[in-house]
């Protein structure tokens, strides 16, 4: 097969369960089967992608011309490919476990939600094979239009209102800061098409590039950089299978790949370096990054917890992507990895806990440990891969991030993010050390659902693993800063 | 077939010209409905003719009666007034195929067959101005069509008599444009002995900058500028958009300005192109452009403001206006290019919002506001999407028309001014999101007040609305037709200039 048919392949595969799942609503058993087999095809073609990229080899398709310089396309680039990869591998994991959710929690709209799903994978994969700005636009709305339904999923007050400032702060911010960047882009420079170094190299003044990053960095808010940040606690109320694959891999990690990718493919690590315009990034990062663990220490509600941590992660591959230099960048692209699995797995861990003991609050999984020894493991070892502790995944990240504040010269980086590590030893491993070491305070009737510790056990593992295999990722972010 | 094709020019006016004593006669409303709509299509399928005709000639100059311009009246079809010659014909066949729902609602049956008169007289005034390429009759097509208008608007009168004042306004300052525009025109006729627009042209500059030539083109202008609404001449627009029946606020707001727009255009560069520069004087044409930066931005702003939802797609029309008279003041080819682009978007956005809306008011049996229709988008989906599609183009996002004249103009405007202008332009065009907002909020998002009324969707009229919502998408994704007719428009305008 050619480049191309993978990229068909990897896309379409969503969009066709996306389709087809609202047929089957009478057979739930072929209906649900329908989503972890989409994952292992799109996975497949994924890792194809990946290998031909790996090889130097273009994967591009354009579906259309629009006007000059303007057309709805695809160029895979190494980042491009990794995010690919972690969209459509956790898919799968995340379609097993979103079938043992709904069945444990007797959900309804059962079809609308697995359909929706799908759809947003489809969005993802889109924003990820981008091959310009245009395109990563449109899908970029298209994840939140589709990902709509899913935050509203229960349709009580509570979801409706917070679907409606999800709605609004994610579209407003696309529409008044990023669709103005992208067409100053245009004006400037005549073309969308990402770029191996770069567009904007010789076009654009110095003394506009903070203004034009800043509508970037704020017109991307997937990227949750404050003050731009409400909407991720808000979308907690979806079923945690949203929270586990949107909200903390589908639709954030497109935020924060979509800055990189312009930091990277717009901007030009080149260009954006010789003239420091990035600064005013990296502090807003790194108060993002303080504030929002601050602010997880005192969330009591488990999402909420995990909500603003996530917020607090994805600046670290804001700042990473902010320092510009080859290291960072790298620690950034493995940090989209390192953290997706890590936190996908403590989302498993807290949707598991709330369907068979139906807790939702911190303070009320005391002594839980011995119920359910499994998931809590699982949840120590996500919470050490987040933290940054070998041998788990996300030590990796961690490493080449202060390698590349120190080849970037911002030394105060370092130490935010050591700081940073200790307020995240501090809010996560709170959980389960309150449930191993005290003693319980409220009785709980836990009922096992394997489709849900499966999963959950195999991403913890998968933390683990991929510190011992970073081989092919780091050939890909090697690509990355390559010229 | 050959004498047709020969005569197209002056059918595609004498069409609906001639139609409309027709209509007038017929005795049954559905009788004239459907002469009209074959009327129109007619007209259309002769602009069509033209198009292609244009593809092999620069220019088509068609003598009217055989006398030689410029003793007699000449028409001329070039590829500049082939843009408002197809919008017109489309958007008014779409909209009368659109309208019978709406007239048998609001309209007593038995003045149907003379509305529709009034309807085919408007759209002949319409076509009647782009066509000719002779003041005086511009100035007499001019008069047909406002006329005709005003009268149109005055039928709103059975749901609301407030329909009366708005029509009389209308009447009043169109009037007074009209005034205008003939007083420049007796000025320019009594140094130059001329009504020709080329004829024109050619006298003007042997004259130098004359007193008479400058006041000539003010008033000129100042006319047509009320007929177009820039603002602040628009004060008659929002209330003769809002309380005319709702078919003829379609068809107004679709069409009725773009042709006025035009003839700023055809006056500012065909005629006094090549006399004093026009556009080269930086204190007028600094003037225009400030002129339509306000419009945008008042507009906009009173668009935000207004609760009657027709009174606010008519500001926010005011706002668009201001855009559209924005591009064609810059001068440059891409400038006049990025106004003729919104010109024909503009249309297809306005024409589709005003449908969805009137739609969405159908059963209520009494003008529309922000708050009558709230949470009727739920009862009437299909409208309510075509709704959404019209405003997403007119908030200029990407996959609709309204983001390609967005990119053109901003383009533009930082090509010829700087940065600054750029700005102005995604600032207001940001602020139009607002009112976009409102109405999706409250036909949406609201609940719903009319549980009592039966509201469901109007099947008869998902031809033209969606068709209209289609082309929005479809000049959105593919638009180089419309950029490449708006250059080779913006070209062939400017050679006046660049001699």
């Amino acid at each position: 097969m050619m480049p191309t048919d993978y990229i068909y392949l990897s896309i379409l595969t969503p969009l066709i369960v996306f389709l087809i799942t609202p047929m089957l609503n009478k057979f739930s058993v072929l209906r649900d089967i329908l989503g972890p087999m989409g994952g292992v095809i799109s996975f497949f073609s994924a890792i194809n992608i990946t290998n031909f990229v790996l090889e130097g080899e273009e994967v591009k398709l354009t579906l259309f011309n629009i006007s000059d310089g303007l057309s709805i396309a695809f160029n895979v680039y190494p980042l491009g490919a990794i995010f690919g990869l972690v969209a459509s591998g956790l898919w799968i994991l995340a379609a097993i476990y979103s079938i043992g959710y709904m069945r444990g929690n007797k959900e309804l709209h059962q079809t609308r939600f697995f359909s929706f799903y799908a759809i947003s994978i489809f969005a993802a994969l889109c924003i990820a094979y981008s091959g310009n700005l245009l395109t990563l636009f449109i899908f970029y709305e298209i994840l939140t239009f589709s990902t709509y339904p899913l935050v509203a999923h229960k349709q009580n007050k509570l979801s409706k209102i917070s679907g409606r400032l999800y709605m609004g702060i994610l579209v407003g911010t696309s529409v008044v800061f990023l669709l103005p960047a992208i067409i100053i882009v245009w004006v400037i420079t005549g073309t969308l098409d990402f770029a191996q170094n770069g567009i904007l190299d010789g076009h654009l003044d110095e003394k506009y590039i903070p203004f034009l990053l800043l509508l970037f960095a704020f017109g991307i808010g997937k990227a949750a950089l404050m003050p731009f940040h409400k909407w991720l606690p808000a979308a907690m109320v979806a079923p945690t299978p949203v929270s586990a694959l949107l909200h903390a891999v589908a639709v954030v990690k497109a935020g924060v790949f979509s800055i990189l990718v312009i930091i990277v493919n717009v901007f030009g690590i080149g260009f954006l370096s010789e003239t420091h315009g990035s600064f005013w990034l990296i502090c807003l990062a790194c108060f993002t990054l303080l504030c929002s663990s601050i602010i997880a220490i005192y969330k009591d509600d488990l999402k909420a917890r995990l909500a603003y941590s996530t917020i607090s992660q994805l600046s670290y591959v804001v700042l990473g992507a902010a320092l510009v230099s080859n290291l960072a960048i790298q620690g950034a692209s493995l940090h989209i990895v390192m953290h997706a699995v890590g936190k996908i797995t403590l989302f498993f861990v807290a949707g598991a806990i709330y369907v068979s003991a139906h807790l939702t609050k911190v303070s009320e999984l005391d002594g839980q440990g011995k119920s359910m020894p499994l998931l809590f493991v699982a949840f120590f070892i996500g919470s050490l891969s987040i933290i940054g502790v070998p041998p788990m995944g996300g030590s990796w990240s961690k490493f080449y991030l202060m390698l590349g504040a120190v080849e970037s010269e911002y030394i105060f980086v370092i130490a935010v993010l050591c700081i940073s590590t200790l307020l995240n030893v501090y809010y996560l491993l709170e959980i389960p050390a309150r449930a191993f070491f005290k003693n319980k305070i409220k009785e709980t009737k836990v009922k096992n659902y394997p489709l849900m510790t499966f999963p959950t056990l195999f991403a913890a593992i998968l933390t683990v693993l991929i510190f011992f295999y970073i081989e092919p990722l780091k050939n890909l972010t090697n690509l990355i800063t390559s010229n | 077939m050959d004498i047709i094709l020969k005569n197209l020019p002056i059918l595609v006016v004498i069409t609906p010209l001639m139609m409309s004593l027709v209509v007038a006669l017929s005795s049954n409303y559905i009788t004239s409905w459907i002469i009209s709509c074959l009327t129109t299509f007619v007209t259309f399928c002769f602009s069509l003719g033209l198009f292609f005709e244009l593809q092999n000639v620069n220019l088509i100059s068609y003598h009217l009666g055989n006398w030689i311009p410029p003793f007699g009246i000449e028409y001329v079809i070039d590829k500049v007034s082939i843009i408002p010659i197809l919008i017109i014909s489309s958007i008014s066949f779409i909209a009368t195929i659109f309208s019978i729902k709406f007239m048998m609602n609001e309209i007593s049956l038995n003045l149907i067959p003379k509305t529709y008169c009034l309807w085919l007289l408007a759209i002949a005034g319409l076509m009647g101005l782009v066509t000719t390429a002779d003041v005086f009759n511009l100035f007499v097509f001019l008069e047909i069509s406002s006329l005709s208008s005003v009268a149109l608007v005055a039928m709103g009168n059975k749901m609301d008599k407030k329909a009366l004042t708005a029509a009389y306004n209308y009447l009043i300052i169109g009037a007074i444009g009209a005034t205008f525009y003939v007083i420049g025109v007796g000025l320019l006729y009594s140094i130059t002995g001329t009504l020709n627009m080329s004829d024109l042209a050619d006298k003007l500059p042997m004259l130098g900058i004359n007193k008479v030539v400058i006041a000539g083109f003010g008033f000129m202008i100042a006319g047509i500028m009320i007929k177009a609404a820039i603002f602040p001449l628009h004060i008659w627009l929002p209330s003769a958009y809002a309380f005319a029946p709702s078919s003829v606020s379609v068809l107004l707001a679709a069409t009725a300005t773009k042709a006025s727009i035009y003839i700023i255009a055809r006056i500012s560069y065909t005629i006094f192109g090549g006399t004093f520069e026009l556009y080269a004087i930086d204190d007028l044409r600094f003037f225009i452009i400030l002129l339509s930066i306000l419009a945008m931005f008042a507009g906009t702003i009173m668009a935000i403001y207004e609760k009657d939802i027709k009174r606010l797609l008519a500001h926010s029309s005011v706002a668009q206006i201001g855009y559209i008279l924005l591009g064609i003041s810059l001068a440059t080819s891409s400038g006049v290019a990025s106004g003729f682009i919104h010109l024909v978007n503009h249309a297809l956005i306005k024409g589709g919002l005003f449908m969805s809306v009137v739609a969405m008011g159908y059963y209520l049996q009494k003008r529309v506001t922000i708050y009558s229709l709230s949470g009727i988008g739920k009862k009437m989906p299909i409208t309510f999407f075509s709704f959404i599609i019209c405003g997403l183009s007119l908030a200029g996002l990407p996959l609709t028309a309204g983001f390609i004249s967005k990119l053109y103009l901003v383009k533009a405007a930082y090509d010829s001014e700087g940065v600054w202008l750029c700005f102005l332009i995604l600032l207001s065009s940001a602020l139009s999101l607002i009112y976009l907002w409102k109405m999706i909020e409250a036909l949406w998002f609201n609940p719903d007040d009319n549980k009592d009324k039966k509201v469901k969707e109007i099947p008869e009229i998902y031809i033209p609305l969606v068709l209209i919502a289609f082309l929005n998408i479809y000049f959105g994704i593919d638009a180089t037709i419309v950029t490449e007719s708006s250059f080779s428009a913006a070209e062939s305008l400017l050679k006046g200039i660049n001699q």
